[in-house]
Formats: structure tokens, C-alpha cells, sequence
């Protein structure tokens, strides 16, 4: 006991560092475990915008961008280490990449005054601004996507799903049970009839979930995996040579390391996304100039233009627009997490500002408001070309049902609200 | 010279049956609450907290309930996950339902309601034994985590099927919630940790102790010598099951806040208690300290060193880590199978005869 103590005291004077003058992005990074291969890219791209920034810029209105990179391996008890050992160090920002880390932060991050963006993932109804002042989804949510993905099997079927069956294999965890109420909604709404099937952490065993597939015959399935899941779904869908031009995943299912593995077998599976795909971008030239060739690029510097690079670059993106929104509303270079709030609460993004960033057509356009935290919610649908090892856009970016989410949204964020006693702002 | 009984004159049978019969060791123990309950609170920041010291006190918790199951009883249990959950939903479900009442009274009801549930599953223990129990406490594991996954009334059937901890308090002073004071979390798993600890050695010393050892050393022959197998193994997992429930209620609404049983309470967490009860030492109450600390720390104090202090890359760092622990547990093994409390207990011995150790 003694002797805990002692190592505790020589931790403190550790831990305890100095104060920095930068501006300080904390990335929750996951490199091990089973869903390093979608962390490892997203990381990379979050790290590499910030140095191009650094390198290029000479950082953000002056003053340079510092990423402290956490490893959490999707854990949520390592997340919350990493929340409590970097929020010290003046973080403006958290990215944590995982919807169950979302949760646990939620509350702490509103009483710490600092916010918290996830990009595509976390709580969605944390969209309504009133309700969740310091978190953010803009510009798409969970929600979205479900919608995106109905929207486009209806375009697909002339605008008609009655009597049609769609599958929904899931991750067994809040991330995956996130679109099962509005798919539930659409279904009423479309007479498509929807059967769920859930698949165990980490998700290398679906056998059972695919041999019901394989005997239920649904015309289209609806993937919500992450990680290894993902390679596995895909290999399994291949197996039992379900069509993949109608197995879609979610935009946490649709990157190169899903779809390699299963190698031909996974030509023509689709996934929804909220952004561009590939590097036909003049910004991609910056980086190859200023990060890459400079020999400072993150990780082993080998994923620049995959789909979650070029997701984590994107959130990189939208963070460093937020930080010079509030230093132009504060005029201080110097921001401190309060005033990165508002200046994501006032972000505008338009095609000039894309355009100037090397990103053109890269995302949508949307402007942040004190009600609305989610921003536009537009889906477009992306394949996978086996034969050229290629994402490409089938689908533009298209509105999603805001009618029916618009409602969800309001119900489930006013649960959360009488549960913590939470007034609704911005009147 | 300093630690040993000669000198300490006992005169009562009362002082004859203390816990610390050696002077020294009273006295460190009164330092040890003084400085956890006087100074510590006064010191605490949120990172010492909720990376730290909150894990240390909660592990501990529920290392002391397996130790009893296992390292007293000698009854094999890989549920201990599954069991914490049950704790945790049973809390948030009285939170939930009774929001007025203290967090204190929430907190021991969650550890009986673990006991009964942890007894029911103990029920085969009276007809088999060692491995099979493991698997049939394995089996408990799996049902409970698909339970609290399946049945949308555990976790009051919100979306994402996670259970979120809503601000409670005690004595008007908030425990629970992104707004409890890190010293308040503190004190508050500090005082179970030390009255559990307090019930456990207690226990253990007596009878109900005493029988308890005695089938797990060999129970046929503690059967003939009239110790009643049925009581002493239900009582073990009661006892076990109360401690692994309150453990699993704190690891939720204080030091958590959120949870997906899946992943906070899966078999890994079983194991982790698991490892951290032998490593510590089967059969001791301060093992059960020592391995909670060890594997709590150890994390922490490599990813201080590795990524704060020496800037390697923290995907080497995590997978050093692993390397390292795998080693330790393995060394420690060869080399101590009686884990770290047997080392405190050489060490002991060798100063109780310093410096004339012949």
C-alpha cells in the first residue's frame, strides 16, 4: 500500500506538465485491438491535416496546432484516461470516433466547457442544439445515413419498398442499435418489412446471422459494423453469394480494408458517406508536398486518400475552420475550449471556403446554429470497384427524411433533457 | 528491530485476537486511513480520480468478493462480469425508480440483489466442482450479459440499450453525474472499499472463514469433520456475489457514468478480476490490494512512460503493454504462484528476524 502510494506521487509530478501556448487537439486515437483498422486511418488523416497546417500555414491564425495522441483501443475505460489526462493540457476539442466513448463524455464534456464533435457517430439526437449545447454531429448523423440508405433503395425501386425485406445486420452495441428506431419508423412509414440481427463484439463469429440471411432471403441488407465485423460481414455476404450491388453499409462499412479481404467477391457492395472519396483533390498535393515527402506523416504514412483518411482529414478540417471562426468572434489567436464552442456554433461552411482549402465538392455546404448541431444531413452512396481498387460516388449527396428523424430527434432529445433537468437554450 | 511482537505486551484476549497483533503494522494501517481518508481528499484532482484511484478502489472491491469465492472457498468462478453487471443494472434500475433515496442505501441494495442472484447461480457448485464450475459460472457470464442486452426493461428501454447514470446524491452531496466532486466519488468508494474490506477479514478470521477454508482445502474431510458443505459454499457466493454487486454498482454510477454491458462487463472483465486475485495472492486480503493496484496502475504508469516521457508511438506503447503484462503474470507465476501477498508476507518474516536472522 506504501509503496502505491509513493509510485502514485511520482505519477502526479508527471503527469502534472507545463502550460502550452498551443492550440491543443487531443486525438482518441485506437491503433491495436479489432477496430484498429478503421482507427489507424482516421487517426493518420486527423494528425496529417494538422501538420500540413503547421508546415504550411505555420498553424491556425498564428499559432500552431498541437495533436496529443491517446490510445484507447475503442475502450471505454482507457477512453475516460485519456479524457482526464489530456483535458489539463487545454484541449479545445474532442474526437473520440466512438459512439460508446460519445456517451460517457457527454455529460462530462457540458460540465467541463469544452466541446465535443462526432463527425457521423455518437448520440444523434445531440443534433438538437437546444438541449446539447457542447456536442456537435454536424454535417451528417446516424439517422441520416439510415435515411440515406432507404431513400435510395426507393429510388432504386421507383419509389416503392411495400412488401420488400430488408436486413439489418448490427453491431450488438449503442453504435449499432442507433438506426434500429428510425428504420423501424420508415418501415411503417414505406411498408418494407425489417428484421434486425445482431452481431456480438467483436464480430468475427456471424455464421448464424448469415445462415438466416441465406434462409430468409431479404431483397436487401443494411450493415452497421465497425472493424473487423466489417471484413467479416463482407467475406460471409460472399459466402452465401448474396448480390452484392444490394448489400449496403453504413459510412463506418465502406472503406478499403472492409472490402479487400473478400478480394472479387466484394465488387459492386455499396456504402453510404457524408463526404468525397478519393484524392483527386488539390489538397492531397499539399500533403504529399508538405507532410508526406517532409517524412512527417503519421503512422506509417501509407493511407492518405482512403476513405477514413480522407474522413479523419475532413474532421481535422471542420475543427480548424471552427478554432479561426472563434478566434475571428473573440479576436484572440489564443482560443480557449469556450470560445471554440462558439466558434462551432457559428461555423459556416460555403463553397468559397471549400474551394480556398484545396477541398472542392469535397462536402456539403451547411452553417451551424445555436438549435442545429447536425448540420445538412446529405447522403450520397458510394461502391466498391474491385477490379481498380476504387471507391467512386454512384449516388450526389441527397436531403434525407427530415420529417421522420426531425421527429425522432425532438422525442429523444427531450428524454434526455428531463432525465438531467436541462432548461432549453437559445431563446 | 522495529517489527516484531516481543515488547508488545498483550493483556486482554481482545488485544490477543486482534487483526494486526504487531505494533508496527497497526500503526501502518492507521497511516494508511489517515492519509486516504485525511489527506488524499484534500489533494485529488479529476485525472488522479477517474484514471486512477476510482479503478484502484472499485477493483479492489471486487477482487476482496472473488478472493472469498475463490482464494477462501476455493470455488473457480469466471462470471465475476456477468455479476458486476448485475450490480450496476440493479443500481441504475433503483436510481431510476427511487431517485430521492441515498446513494448509499442504492449502493447495498444493488450488492444483495448481486448475492441473490450470484447464490442462484452457485446452486451447482454442491454437485460439481473445479473446471466444471468454471464452466457453469461461465455460462452465468454469458446468460447475464445477453440478459441486460435482450430485455429492454433493464436498461428503460432507451435507444442505444446503454444505461446512463443520472445525478444522485447523499446527504445532499452529489455522487454520480459529470457534476460529483472528484474528492466526493473518492471518499465514497473509499468508505465501501474499507468497510468491505473491514466485513471480509473479519469474516474470513472467524468461523464462517474457517469453514469456508476448510472445503476448499479438501471438502470431503471438512464434511466429516461437521462443516455443512450447502451453508458454507452459499455463503461464500453471498458473500462474494454482495461485494462483486457493490463493486459493479460503483463501476457504473461513480466511476463510469455510462455503460454498455457488452463491453464494460464482458469476459475480459471477468478475467481482469480474475488476474488480479491471483497475482495478488489467493487467499489473502491485501492480495486482493496488491492486484487491483498492479494491474490498474500498470497501464498508466507504462503510458506515462512510454508515450509522456520517452514519445515512442502509442500503438507500440498499447502493444508493449500487453507484451508486458503477459510477461509479469507469467513470471509472477513461475516465481511466486502464492502471488504478490506471499512476497509481502516473506518480507515480513525476514524483518521480523532482522538483523539477527539466525
Amino acid at each position: 500500500m506504501k509503496k502505491t502510494l509513493t509510485t502514485l506521487a511520482l505519477g502526479a509530478a508527471m503527469a502534472a506538465g507545463p502550460a502550452m501556448a498551443d492550440l491543443v487537439f487531443p486525438d482518441l486515437s485506437y491503433r491495436t485491438g479489432p477496430y484498429a483498422a478503421g482507427g489507424i486511418p482516421f487517426s493518420d488523416g486527423y494528425n496529417d491535416y494538422f501538420t500540413l497546417l503547421n508546415e504550411r500555414d505555420g498553424g491556425i491564425g498564428g499559432v500552431k496546432a498541437k495533436v496529443v495522441e491517446c490510445e484507447t483501443g475503442y475502450n471505454t475505460e482507457k477512453g475516460v484516461e485519456c479524457y482526464e489526462s489530456t483535458k489539463g493540457q487545454g484541449a479545445l476539442i474532442y474526437q473520440p470516433l466512438s459512439t460508446g466513448i460519445t456517451y460517457q463524455l457527454i455529460p462530462k464534456v457540458t460540465a467541463d466547457n469544452i466541446p465535443l464533435h462526432t463527425m457521423g457517430y455518437g448520440r444523434t439526437s445531440a443534433a438538437n442544439g437546444e438541449v446539447f449545447s457542447h456536442v456537435f454531429n454536424y454535417p451528417a448523423n446516424y439517422w441520416n445515413g439510415a435515411s440515406g440508405v432507404v431513400n435510395y433503395l426507393l429510388e432504386e425501386n421507383g419509389g416503392d419498398l411495400s412488401g420488400k425485406k430488408i436486413a439489418l445486420v448490427y453491431h450488438n452495441s449503442a453504435y449499432g442499435k442507433e438506426p434500429i428506431r428510425t428504420l423501424e419508423e420508415l418501415s411503417k412509414k414505406h411498408g418494407f418489412e425489417l428484421v434486425a440481427l445482431p452481431v456480438d463484439h467483436p464480430g468475427q463469429e456471424q455464421k448464424s446471422q448469415w445462415l438466416q440471411i441465406r434462409r430468409d432471403r431479404p431483397d436487401y441488407v443494411v450493415m452497421w459494423g465497425w472493424g473487423v465485423m466489417n471484413q467479416v460481414a463482407i467475406q460471409e455476404a460472399a459466402n452465401i453469394r448474396f448480390p452484392m450491388e444490394n448489400f449496403i453499409g453504413v459510412w463506418w462499412s465502406g472503406a478499403e480494408h472492409d472490402v479487400m479481404p473478400a478480394g472479387a467477391k466484394a465488387d459492386g457492395y455499396k456504402a453510404v458517406t457524408f463526404h468525397n472519396v478519393g484524392r483527386d483533390f488539390p489538397v492531397f498535393d499539399d500533403i504529399q508536398k508538405y507532410v508526406v515527402d517532409a517524412g512527417k506523416a503519421a503512422g506509417a504514412g501509407d493511407q492518405v486518400g482512403n476513405v477514413l483518411y480522407n474522413r479523419g482529414m475532413y474532421a481535422a478540417m471542420l475543427a480548424a475552420e471552427a478554432a479561426k471562426t472563434a478566434q475571428e468572434i473573440h479576436g484572440t489567436a489564443d482560443i480557449t475550449a469556450a470560445m471554440m464552442r462558439d466558434g462551432m456554433e457559428a461555423l459556416v461552411i460555403d463553397e468559397a471556403k471549400m474551394e480556398a482549402l484545396g477541398m472542392p465538392n469535397f462536402g456539403p455546404t451547411f452553417n451551424v446554429s445555436c438549435e442545429n448541431h447536425g448540420g445538412p444531413g446529405l447522403v450520397g452512396v458510394t461502391q466498391w470497384d474491385a477490379d481498380s481498387k476504387t471507391w467512386s460516388l454512384i449516388s450526389d449527396f441527397k436531403p434525407s427524411d427530415t420529417e421522420v428523424i426531425g421527429k425522432l430527434i425532438e422525442e429523444d432529445s427531450a428524454a434526455y433533457a428531463s432525465e438531467n433537468n436541462i432548461e432549453p437554450r437559445c431563446n | 528491530m522495529f517489527y516484531r511482537e516481543a515488547g508488545d505486551f498483550k493483556v486482554s484476549y481482545a488485544d490477543d485476537s486482534q487483526t494486526f497483533p504487531i505494533k508496527f503494522d497497526r500503526y501502518r494501517y492507521y497511516a494508511v486511513l489517515a492519509v486516504a481518508f485525511g489527506i488524499i481528499p484534500f489533494l485529488i484532482n479529476d485525472y488522479w480520480a477517474n484514471a486512477i484511484l476510482l479503478p484502484f478502489l472499485i477493483y479492489s472491491i471486487a477482487a476482496i468478493g472473488l478472493n472469498i469465492l475463490v482464494g477462501y472457498c476455493g470455488q473457480v468462478s469466471l462470471g465475476t462480469g456477468g455479476f458486476m453487471a448485475v450490480g450496476a443494472y440493479a443500481c441504475y434500475k433503483l436510481m431510476t425508480a427511487f431517485p430521492e433515496v441515498s446513494m448509499f442505501i442504492h449502493v447495498i441494495l444493488a450488492g444483495g440483489i448481486t448475492a441473490f442472484v450470484c447464490v442462484l447461480f452457485g446452486l451447482p457448485s454442491l454437485r460439481i466442482k473445479g473446471f466444471y464450475l468454471a464452466v457453469a459460472t461461465l455460462a452465468a457470464q454469458f446468460f447475464l450479459v445477453w440478459l441486460f442486452n435482450r430485455v429492454p426493461w433493464f436498461y428503460n428501454y432507451s435507444a442505444s440499450g446503454q444505461i446512463n447514470a443520472p445525478e444522485r446524491d447523499t446527504l445532499g452531496i452529489i455522487i454520480t453525474g459529470p457534476n460529483a466532486p472528484a474528492w466526493a466519488t473518492y471518499l465514497f468508494c473509499l468508505i465501501f472499499l474499507t468497510v468491505c474490506a473491514l466485513i471480509a477479514r473479519n469474516l474470513t478470521r472467524g468461523t464462517v472463514g474457517r469453514t469456508w477454508m476448510a472445503i476448499r482445502d479438501m471438502d470431503i474431510a471438512a464434511e466429516i469433520i461437521g462443516v455443512n458443505p450447502l451453508k458454507a459454499k452459499l455463503t461464500a457466493f453471498a458473500v462474494s456475489g454482495f461485494f462483486i454487486g457493490i463493486s459493479g454498482a460503483l463501476f457504473f454510477a461513480v466511476y463510469l457514468g455510462a455503460v454498455e454491458v457488452g463491453e464494460a462487463f464482458g469476459i475480459s472483465k471477468s478475467f481482469l478480476v480474475l488476474f488480479m486475485v491471483i497475482l495478488g495472492g489467493l487467499g489473502s486480503i491485501f492480495g486482493s490490494f496488491a492486484g487491483a493496484a498492479f494491474l490498474v496502475l500498470l497501464p498508466v504508469i507504462l503510458k506515462v512512460v512510454g508515450v509522456d516521457l520517452l514519445s515512442w508511438p502509442t500503438d507500440i506503447v498499447a502493444h508493449f503493454q500487453l507484451v508486458i503484462v503477459g510477461a509479469l503474470i507469467i513470471v509472477f507465476l513461475i516465481a511466486e504462484p502464492h502471488g504478490m501477498a506471499q512476497l509481502w508476507r516473506v518480507a515480513k518474516e525476514k524483518l521480523r528476524l532482522w538483523p539477527f536472522p539466525h
